[in-house]
């Protein structure tokens, strides 16, 4: 898998311009579930056209950062500004976030009771109030970047796991989102599958997408990312690109999480 | 070279590609091979059998001479000179269908004025008709609210007339199946949306108010007998009306029962908004669905065709609870039934005018059931691999 990404590595680091647009900001951003605190001061901005990806050992906090960042989850300290919009208790500002902000789940998440096309038009066509043809057509246009234009009028339960992904990935760009979440994509995915969903990432990535993705697999976080983030405990222990963070890991934490991970 | 033959099933293709493939013996397949695996798989098995064979077919061949062979049709005489000598000889051996014949008038429509009760038949026939629309999927769309708006029209114009030249009837003289078929559809159609308003009421976290009305609604409502909410709506609820206010005593009977029957729904709908799955939730939301796009797209088409068994379950029980309108004096199929035997002459026959009833009660229950048997497999299409 690693040689398969390493292709798209020259072209997809075009790097980031000093004093981009930034997209996404969490400043000082705390959160607690009842009494654990599983979000601690976290501080993370992420500029325009830039690709971060979040690792970490489970119940680090790195999802629950991430479905902040839509307002999944929310925030109970500190200001999460997305787009230029901060995220508030104000439902019009949730929603306006929301339709620039596409989410890819661990479990896809697609609706089974619609067909595969109708999935990707369902937003469009009443949140964007896209005409319908027009919706069917971007949605066409999008499963074919995907790789799966023929399963249109087929049910999600009829598609293998990493086709659901992909439809999953389609439906969020079907919403022509600014940015790009990514809650550990292919953790659900039989090994054989895991490669058509990243192939599929990389060529989003390549498009220049701001994207963010919480992910263990770690070649894409090689070949892709501007930046690498490392959390434990819900904090953001490590940040860098991804050159430096698997060659000079500085905190101790960061190096058995590596060592673990890369160790087998 | 031949294309090679299509096979219907993984089986057949398998079998057709090894030949060696080995057929079950026959005595294990098929009907014999299902007879000797159910009824006579041991020596217990088969005696079960056989005593339960013996007892089916004694007690049809019994059912056939009491309801067939021996039952009078008819009697001579009519009205109040009817002469029922030759049912009262027969008491036992056969039944006294004659009874239906003479009264199934009244046992349909009351005390409606008989020479109108063409009147109350057209409405049963606009009632079936109005199922059938309803049950079609085609005709699922916004059409479908103003087909009902209009059968409610024209069922009370039929009902009470007083225009179109129609002869007025005041509501005291309906009676039946029209009733029944009155309090048992609008209940439902009533019921229903008012029930998934409640049930997504009690789930919003964000609103306690909202929550606690409807957690109230519901507690109160189910904690007493429908007959109580029905003796309340027709006895103390006129109490609090101002002097001169009348309203119906069907309409009032009406709304206990849509009162009733959506408390008990909500907890069946309730049920079916908490087996779906919190990533349908977040999936809806996180493409900036509003709360009711989510609610109409997403949930409820998934949640109530998780719950169509219970739910239809409810329907039937509300169905057949209509009949307890007879404790406020309401004449419904059931109550005509019991006095149309009140008669001297006619006494003692009632379990043919009950059988009568119970196969018009059976018809509509079972093809209630029947339907929402289709529209599961219909629904459960998608999740065929």
């Amino acid at each position: 898998m690693r040689e398969a990404m390493a292709r798209s590595e020259t072209t997809v680091r075009s790097g980031i311009a000093a004093g981009a647009k930034p997209m996404i900001q969490l400043i000082n951003v705390n959160k607690w579930f009842g009494a654990l605190h599983v979000l601690r001061d976290v501080n993370l901005t992420v500029a325009e056209r830039e690709r971060v990806v979040v690792c970490g050992p489970s119940g680090s906090g790195k999802s629950t950062m991430i479905r902040c960042i839509n307002r999944l989850e929310s925030h109970q300290e500190g200001q999460i500004i997305v787009d230029g919009i901060e995220l508030t208790d104000d439902l019009k500002n949730i929603d306006a976030i929301r339709r620039e902000v596409g989410m890819v789940f661990q479990s896809f998440n697609l609706f089974p009771h619609l067909t595969i096309l109708e999935n990707c038009t369902l937003a469009p066509i009443w949140v964007r109030k896209m005409p319908k043809r027009e919706a069917e057509a971007l949605a066409m246009e999008y499963l074919t970047r995907v790789r799966i234009p023929e399963q249109a009028q087929k049910y999600p339960g009829q598609l293998s796991g990493g086709q659901q992904q992909r439809v999953a990935i389609a439906r969020a760009l079907c919403m022509r989102p600014k940015i790009m979440l990514f809650d550990e994509p292919t953790s659900a995915l039989d090994p054989e599958m895991i490669k058509e969903v990243l192939d599929v990432m990389v060529e989003l990535a390549e498009s220049g997408m701001t994207m963010v993705v919480v992910t263990h697999e770690m070649g894409f976080a090689r070949t892709v990312a501007d930046r690498v983030v490392f959390m434990d405990r819900g904090e953001v222990v490590e940040v860098g690109p991804p050159g430096e963070f698997f060659a000079n890991p500085k905190s101790e934490r960061l190096k058995t999480f590596l060592s673990q991970i890369l160790g087998h | 070279m031949t294309p090679p033959p299509a096979h219907t099933t993984t089986a057949e293709a398998i079998a057709a590609a090894d030949d060696r493939v080995r057929r079950p013996p026959a005595m294990s397949v098929g009907p014999v091979g299902w007879l000797r695996a159910n009824l006579f798989s041991s020596w217990l098995n088969t005696a079960v059998t056989l005593v339960l064979a013996y007892l089916v077919v004694s007690w049809t061949l019994g059912l056939i001479s009491w309801g067939v062979i021996n039952a009078i049709w008819e009697v001579p005489g009519s009205g109040a000179q009817v002469d029922t000598s030759a049912c009262r000889a027969a008491r036992g051996e056969g039944a006294c269908w004659a009874l239906i014949g003479e009264k199934y008038r009244f046992i349909l429509f009351g005390l409606y004025p008989f020479e109108e009760q063409w009147r109350p038949a057209l409405v049963v026939a606009i009632f079936v008709a109005l199922y059938v629309v309803s049950a079609m999927r085609r005709f699922w769309n916004r059409w479908l609210g103003l087909i009902w708006l209009v059968a409610l029209a024209a069922i009370g114009v039929l009902m009470w007339g007083g225009v179109f030249g129609l002869r007025f009837v005041e509501q005291e003289r309906w009676g039946g199946l029209p009733i029944t078929l009155i309090l048992s559809t609008f209940g439902i159609a009533f019921a229903f949306p008012l029930s998934i308003l409640v049930a997504l009421g009690r789930r919003q976290t964000s609103m306690p108010a909202v929550r606690a009305l409807c957690v109230v609604y519901i507690e109160l409502i189910r904690g007493v007998p429908l007959i109580s909410l029905l003796f309340m709506a027709s006895v103390m609820f006129p109490l609090f009306l101002p002097e001169g206010m009348n309203i119906d005593k069907l309409l009032r009977a009406q709304v206990a029962i849509i009162l009733f029957a959506a408390a008990y729904l909500a907890e069946v709908v309730r049920g079916g908004l908490q087996a779906l799955p919190k990533g349908q939730y977040e999936a809806a939301d996180a493409l900036g669905l509003s709360y009711w796009q989510k609610t109409g797209f997403i949930v409820l088409p998934q949640a109530l065709r998780m719950v169509i068994p219970p739910l239809v379950n409810t329907f039937i029980g509300m169905f057949k609870d209509t009949s307890l309108v007879l404790i406020i004096g309401i004449f419904d199929l059931l109550n005509t039934a019991k006095t149309s035997i009140i008669e001297p002459a006619w006494q003692g026959f009632g379990v043919e005018a009950y059988l009568f009833v119970a196969a018009i009660y059976f018809v509509f229950c079972f093809a209630m059931s029947k339907y929402s048997q289709d529209l599961e497999s219909e629904f459960n299409r998608h999740r065929r691999r």
